[in-house]
């Protein structure tokens, strides 16, 4: 916490932990802030990457048109107040980091797989039953994103998988630098996949790329068809959408063709697999979407 | 709520370009979100608020351009206000269209003393 105005409530801290394991470290997120003209920041590791570098300047943006010209006019007086133009990209530090992660990915020649979805759509079973028909086959890992607890993580460990849990806190979803920092832990095989568990929330993961390789959004029968449209920026963003839970189809009103219409309707290159992780049908195609990565 | 760690990278930014300049405080930032960029303007207003708060931009007045999403038709090359990403093309009615702009998130300028 900030002992200055103490403005880092606990609960808020980014943590990584292996289940099991003493958790010697805990990293918080990147904080940065000012009290009057000092500037101080609370994290161990601190990285700074600017996609514009170097470039600014103080020209006076006469040519652009809005509202409040008389700044401009002003400038002409030699007032004090002067416009700088920024135009950077407000997600440009992640999105540069999570280039470097895919690059660092490529390189050791991973898959990684970005999975999103509300929480209790099955991501976590469906991950178990994925790493067991995989067994023997490809070298798994796994980075589990909740904001709290390491229930998911001990349940992908029982499998035998190396895995990795990272709590957001209050954070509501993974993003590159969160990423960076596990992988970092995590001793990745050459040729393996790693599995990406973002945090149950089917809005905020979809805007931060985090380096992966696709994208797949889970949904489940026991949701309502329109999920693609009443979350349509998840959808959009997604390579794949995986339909679970075909097994209670039989007592459910779920209508799958107008699902897949309302999520076609979003992003007409998107394919669809539908599973039942619990029976494990479907399982097949959604190994074989892996293999062909 | 996404919204609060944008907000935050927002502040970030213009932090950076206003310390490089030497600034006494920002009076301004101006920002360029696009209507289907997937962020909440209230959200974002209120985001502001909470992370300006104590630093150079204490006193900024945030302005918002935002930027009307406008999609193209792959079928029949119309090119149309977007409202929803799943409205479809109204010449055609095809749903195969494209963003042409609408997800912008840009931290645009800052006025500064």
């Amino acid at each position: 916490m900030c002992d200055t105005c103490g403005c880092e409530a606990t609960g808020n801290k980014i943590t990584y932990s292996v289940p099991g394991e003493e958790n010697k470290h805990q990293h918080s997120h990147v904080h940065e802030h000012n009290h009057g003209n000092t500037t101080h920041s609370h994290e161990h590791v601190h990285t700074h990457e600017h996609a514009n570098e170097g470039y600014h300047h103080h020209e006076h943006l006469h040519e652009v048109n809005h509202s409040h010209s008389q700044y401009n006019q002003e400038d002409h007086g030699h007032h004090h107040e002067h416009k700088i133009a920024v135009e950077v990209d407000i997600m440009s530090k992640n999105n540069l980091l999570a280039e470097r992660n895919r690059g660092y990915f490529e390189a050791k020649n991973v898959k990684v797989l970005n999975l999103m979805s509300s929480p209790g759509s099955g991501k976590t079973t469906l991950l178990e039953k994925t790493i067991q028909q995989l067994n023997g086959k490809l070298e798994v890992a796994v980075i589990e994103g909740d904001q709290q607890t390491q229930n998911d993580a001990e349940r992908i460990q029982k499998t035998g998988t190396q895995v990795i849990q990272v709590n957001t806190g209050n954070g509501c979803h993974l993003d590159a630098d969160m990423v960076n920092k596990a992988s970092k832990k995590l001793a990745l095989k050459e040729g393996s996949v790693l599995f990406i568990e973002n945090v149950g929330n089917l809005v905020c993961p979809s805007l931060f790329d985090l380096g992966e390789q696709k994208r797949v959004v889970i949904i489940s029968t026991t949701e309502g068809e329109d999920k693609p449209i009443k979350y349509p920026t998840m959808f959009e963003h997604a390579h794949l959408c995986i339909i679970n839970k075909t097994d209670l189809l039989p007592y459910l009103d779920f209508d799958m063709e107008a699902c897949k219409k309302y999520a076609l309707q979003v992003n007409h290159h998107l394919e669809f697999i539908e599973v039942s992780a619990k029976t494990g049908e479907g399982m097949d195609a959604w190994l074989q979407w892996i293999n062909n990565l | 709520m996404h919204e609060m760690s944008i907000a935050q990278s927002i502040v970030e930014i213009a932090m950076d370009y206003a310390q490089k300049e030497k600034a006494q405080k920002v009076t301004e930032l101006e920002l360029s979100i696009g209507t289907l960029s997937g962020i909440e303007f209230e959200a974002l207003d209120f985001a502001m608020e909470v992370c300006k708060k104590g630093t150079l931009l204490n006193d900024a007045q945030i302005v918002v351009d935002k930027i009307q999403a406008i999609a193209k038709c792959i079928d029949c090359e119309n090119e149309f206000k977007i409202v929803h990403l799943f409205d479809a093309c109204p010449n055609c009615q095809s749903y195969r269209t494209q963003l042409i702009c609408g997800k912008e998130m840009q931290v645009k300028s800052l006025l500064i003393e």
